[in-house]
């Protein structure tokens, strides 16, 4: 009709509102992009791009049956890619996508309300995947940016200033909180992780294996990634004592450590010594079943659902799929009170045939010599201390079938897992009942919590013995070859022509080191204070203000719902009252006039004082003579500025009863 | 004092039948010394209206009939080169135009050409009129009638907008009522009626009311209700602007002109809400050219009075 450029998509959407939406959702999508497959990402981020293109062109809009082809292969990808369709990722994949394609059909209001609830849904689903404080604050970010574009798209015309809406979308969520924080205490947990679904559960995440060859441990410790935090309950251990145990491997075929060993008995009786350590670990989910802890763990304080095997592993009941805490104490010193039975001592001296030989006979040959069990062990340190051995990240490969005579007699450089490895070989060689224990060694002290970060990169694997009265002693190899190791951390025993990835290095700057403990501890607040907030700590902490069980808390938020809501109405109740009249003549007026409005005869707000009481002689004749009086003096007092005449006007309206009609 | 203008009230209302509104609103828009505009078709009595207003006034009384050609001199008046008989010299002498009486009836306005219809907005103003380098007052009651006739549409000159809050008021007249009409066919001419009419009110009788105006009172709960009805305006989403200051302290002194012909001491709601539309409408301009602004009406309708 006009040459003017259209400013509206539709008449309920502007341009303008449509490209501020079209920048929300890219905002509101953006942490799942890298979780999509790149056809999705790479087309959703199309769909956006020409829909922000075909609004300021205005283009028609593809036919329904276009969209529904278009909703169709949509659906027909995401099975494709995941082979279902519903899910933590597919469910998310399909429900982005679809997102992507309702930009494609705004022809009526409801659609843009859809798309905002859409927006607000996909808000929700990043809680499937991280938990983090910073996907908090993001998710608190999107969703004011989300109902600033509600507000926006609920504006008829031109669009509002960005400023007012997002001041008023920001005051939105903030009125929102206090309800957020209600719903968060009492909303009645569910046990077990309310988001993980259990088919998708088992994503792989790096941690310490059930297997162990040479290499393995090498390669996990380039990892940054938490394995837990531990809070002491008084003095930690000294760094070289801190040995967090975890899979404890018996059986070896040459190469290769595995689990093996003794089934689910009932641990060897030993008598505890020295005084008792108690510590607190935040477990990061790591999908299996170990739990670590200090050695020799009290068996009678064990966290709840977990258990001790006859090798000194804590397990418990079920994998950790989620950040679990639990306590433990743990003594130092203890000492066998039992012999190791047969089975076990078989166990743990049996190698396999043939292979490493050299190993084999230089320990038949030291136990020829006359040594004794300590004396062999001392031996092998030796040999470790004083000839050629290097801890090294980067051992070279041990390709061939005898991997420990490769390592003990020609390459001479290893990691951890190689010097356990070889030194158990030769333990057990000896005679001497011997096992790898893997774990993880120290942990970095966090001075603004006090607690310790224990990281992927403490991975550590060491040996154990059994010495007659003594019981397993714990050997850890490396500390003869590399004892800063042990004594510090894992940068500081690596040669200077070495050099840790650039995740690891922690000799940084003071001010970053500084920054990375505060925001450790914070994330560390977050995890125990709202992560942790399960079924437990619900229970525990409610049943303190008397709220036991379901009902309880229902009713409590119920209760605090309609308290709540009352006040809010109170308030807007408050504020809805008209203000008392100031003026005192308008007062007496409106209280002369106020007896007339039961019988149906009241004052509009643009009606004058003549004309009202006109309407009312007309209908009340016997009035006249009464409300004459009073309007004279009404006006005399208010518009003719008469002040004297207000306590004549006052006498009149206290005098003013009207007798009331009789319906 | 009161009595004489309702008694000229009743004078007028027997030559003008069935308008006492219309004849009030004059009357008041004469007492505060403004102008008024009247928007109607011919023959519903603009005419008769103003003749009788200024005879009952004891006015003198002009009529201009505006037409495009009609110019500046035509209104004002021209000096003329003469010679005196007596003397036997020769000078110029200023003949005075039609502005030069007190009531002006300038019928049909918008046929003259803007630069006429000026000259005479001017002098409406001002009350004085410049013709060759000699400033010359206008009488003292001075009022001017101006008619327009809306349904023309060729060869007319429309005032401007800006031009429109020269007058005080703008009404229309409409058709009378029927028992009017029925008496205006079975008595005879009202001209004739017109001419036997008295003064009721000598001219310093009108100037007299004219100053008593200022002086009805206007309290700050009534001032408060002007604002908000100005105020209103200003907000209003269906018009381009709202009424200025200007048009606020016209309100109130048409306001007060309306009171004093009430007989009231002190201004109330009614009166403003009697004079609103008439002096509001006028200058209120719609904020879509093909969208009629919204009536003085609906705007009093939607303010409450405080």
């Amino acid at each position: 009709m006009s040459g003017a450029p259209k400013t509206t998509v539709t008449s309920y959407l502007h341009v303008a509102t449509l490209l501020r939406l079209l920048v929300v959702l890219v905002l509101v999508l953006a942490p799942h992009m890298t979780r999509l497959p790149t056809w999705e990402a790479a087309a959703v981020l199309a769909v956006i791009g020409w829909r922000a293109w075909a609004a300021r062109r205005h283009f028609t809009m593809p036919s329904k049956w276009i969209r529904g082809a278009l909703a169709l292969a949509a659906f027909a990808a995401v099975y494709v890619s995941y082979g279902r369709i519903n899910g933590q990722h597919a469910g998310v994949a399909l429900l982005v996508v679809m997102a992507a394609l309702k930009l494609t059909e705004m022809d009526q209001r409801r659609d843009v309300m859809v798309m905002m609830f859409l927006m607000y849904f996909v808000c929700s689903t990043h809680f499937l995947f991280s938990q983090e404080l910073w996907t908090l604050v993001y998710l608190l970010l999107s969703t004011v940016a989300v109902t600033t574009m509600l507000i926006e798209s609920n504006h008829a015309g031109e669009p509002l200033p960005l400023k007012v809406t997002a001041k008023r979308g920001g005051a939105l969520v903030l009125q929102a909180l206090p309800l957020m924080l209600l719903m968060f205490v009492l909303f009645p947990r569910i046990p077990g992780p309310l988001w993980g679904l259990p088919s998708d559960a088992g994503a792989a995440r790096s941690g310490l294996s059930d297997r162990m060859a040479p290499g393995d441990i090498a390669a996990l410790i380039l990892s940054d990634e938490l394995a837990f935090r531990v809070d002491f309950d008084g003095e930690a251990l000294p760094q070289n004592q801190l040995y967090w145990r975890g899979p404890v491997f018996w059986d070896f075929d040459g190469r290769e450590w595995s689990e093996g060993g003794p089934v689910y008995t009932a641990p060897y009786p030993v008598m505890l010594q020295g005084a008792a350590i108690g510590y607190e670990i935040t477990l990061e989910p790591n999908r299996t079943t170990w739990l670590f802890a200090l050695d020799t763990i009290d068996q009678s304080q064990l966290p709840p659902d977990s258990l001790v095997t006859v090798d000194g592993r804590l397990l418990a009941s079920k994998p950790v799929r989620e950040r679990i805490a639990y306590r433990a104490v743990s003594h130092p010193r203890y000492l066998a009170v039992a012999e190791l039975p047969d089975q076990h001592r078989r166990m743990a001296t049996r190698l396999p045939r043939a292979r490493n030989p050299r190993a084999v006979a230089l320990a038949q040959q030291w136990r020829t010599e006359g040594r004794d069990d300590a004396a062999m062990i001392a031996a092998t340190l030796q040999m470790f201390r004083e000839q050629q051995f290097f801890y090294t990240l980067n051992p070279p490969i041990l390709g061939g079938g005898d991997p420990v005579d490769e390592f003990l007699f020609s390459t001479k450089r290893g990691f951890c897992e190689h010097y356990a490895s070889a030194f158990t070989t030769l333990m057990r060689a000896g005679g001497i009942p011997a096992r790898v224990v893997t774990g993880y060694q120290g942990g970095a002290r966090n001075a603004i919590g006090d607690y310790y970060t224990v990281r992927q990169s403490d991975a550590h694997a060491w040996s154990e013995v059994w010495l007659a009265g003594r019981g397993w002693v714990r050997i850890d190899p490396t500390a003869a070859v590399a004892p800063n190791r042990v004594e510090q951390n894992l940068a500081s025993a690596l040669g200077a022509e070495e050099s840790l990835p650039f995740a690891l290095r922690r000799s940084g700057s003071r001010l970053f080191t500084q920054l990375e403990a505060r925001w450790d501890w914070v994330n560390a607040q977050w995890n125990r204070w709202v992560l942790a907030y399960g079924p437990d700590l619900q229970r525990e902490f409610l049943s303190r203000f008397g709220l036991e069980g379901w009902r309880d808390l229902m009713l409590a938020m119920i209760v605090a719902l309609s308290l709540a809501t009352g006040v809010f109405g109170l308030i807007a109740l408050r504020r809805a009252r008209p203000k008392r009249i100031e003026d005192e003549a308008l007062r007496l007026w409106r209280q002369a006039m106020h007896r007339l409005a039961r019988d149906g005869l009241i004052q509009r707000p643009h009606e004058g004082p003549q004309h009202f009481v006109a309407r009312v002689i007309e209908q009340r004749p016997e009035l006249s003579a009464e409300l004459q009086a009073l309007l004279a003096s009404y006006l005399a007092t208010r518009y003719a500025g008469h002040a004297e005449a207000q306590s004549g006007l006052a006498q009149q309206v206290r005098a003013f009863k009207p007798r009331r009609i009789k319906a | 004092m009161n009595l004489d203008l309702n008694r000229t009230l009743d004078s007028l209302g027997t030559i003008v039948l069935g308008k006492e509104r219309q004849l009030k609103l004059a009357l008041a828009c004469l007492l505060a010394r403004g102008h008024l505009l009247i928007e109607d078709v011919p023959g519903v009595g603009k005419t008769t209206l103003a003749l009788a207003l200024s005879k009952v006034l004891g006015l003198s009384f002009q009529r201009v009939q505006f037409t495009s050609d009609l110019l500046p001199a035509d209104i004002l008046g021209v000096s003329v080169f003469e010679r005196d008989a007596a003397s036997g010299n020769s000078h110029f002498r200023f003949h005075p135009g039609p502005i030069f009486s007190q009531v002006v009836l300038a019928d049909e306005v918008n046929r003259a050409s803007p630069k006429t219809q000026s000259a005479l907005l001017e002098a409406m103003e001002e009350r004085q009129v410049s013709v060759e380098g000699a400033t010359r007052p206008l009488p003292d009651p001075f009022f001017v009638l101006a008619t327009q006739n809306p349904a023309d549409q060729i060869g007319v000159f429309p005032l401007p907008e800006s031009q429109m809050d020269r007058f005080l008021m703008r009404i229309s007249m409409g058709f009378p009522p029927r028992a009017a009409e029925r008496a205006l066919l079975l008595e005879q001419d009202r001209r004739t009626l017109l001419a036997e009419l008295q003064p009721t009110l000598t001219p310093s009788q009108l100037r007299e009311a004219q100053s008593l105006v200022g002086k009805v009172v206007t309290t700050p709960a009534l001032v408060d209700y002007l604002l908000a009805l100005i105020e209103a305006t200003r907000r209003h989403a269906g018009l381009k602007q709202g009424l200025s200051p200007r048009a606020g302290l016209a309100l109130r002194r048409a306001a007060q002109a309306w009171a004093l012909l009430e007989g009231r001491s002190g201004v109330i709601p009614e009166d403003v809400q009697a004079v609103f539309a008439a002096v509001a409408q006028h200058r209120l301009i719609a904020a879509e050219r093909e969208r009629a602004a919204p009536t003085a009406e609906a705007i009093l309708e939607a303010v409450a009075i405080p």
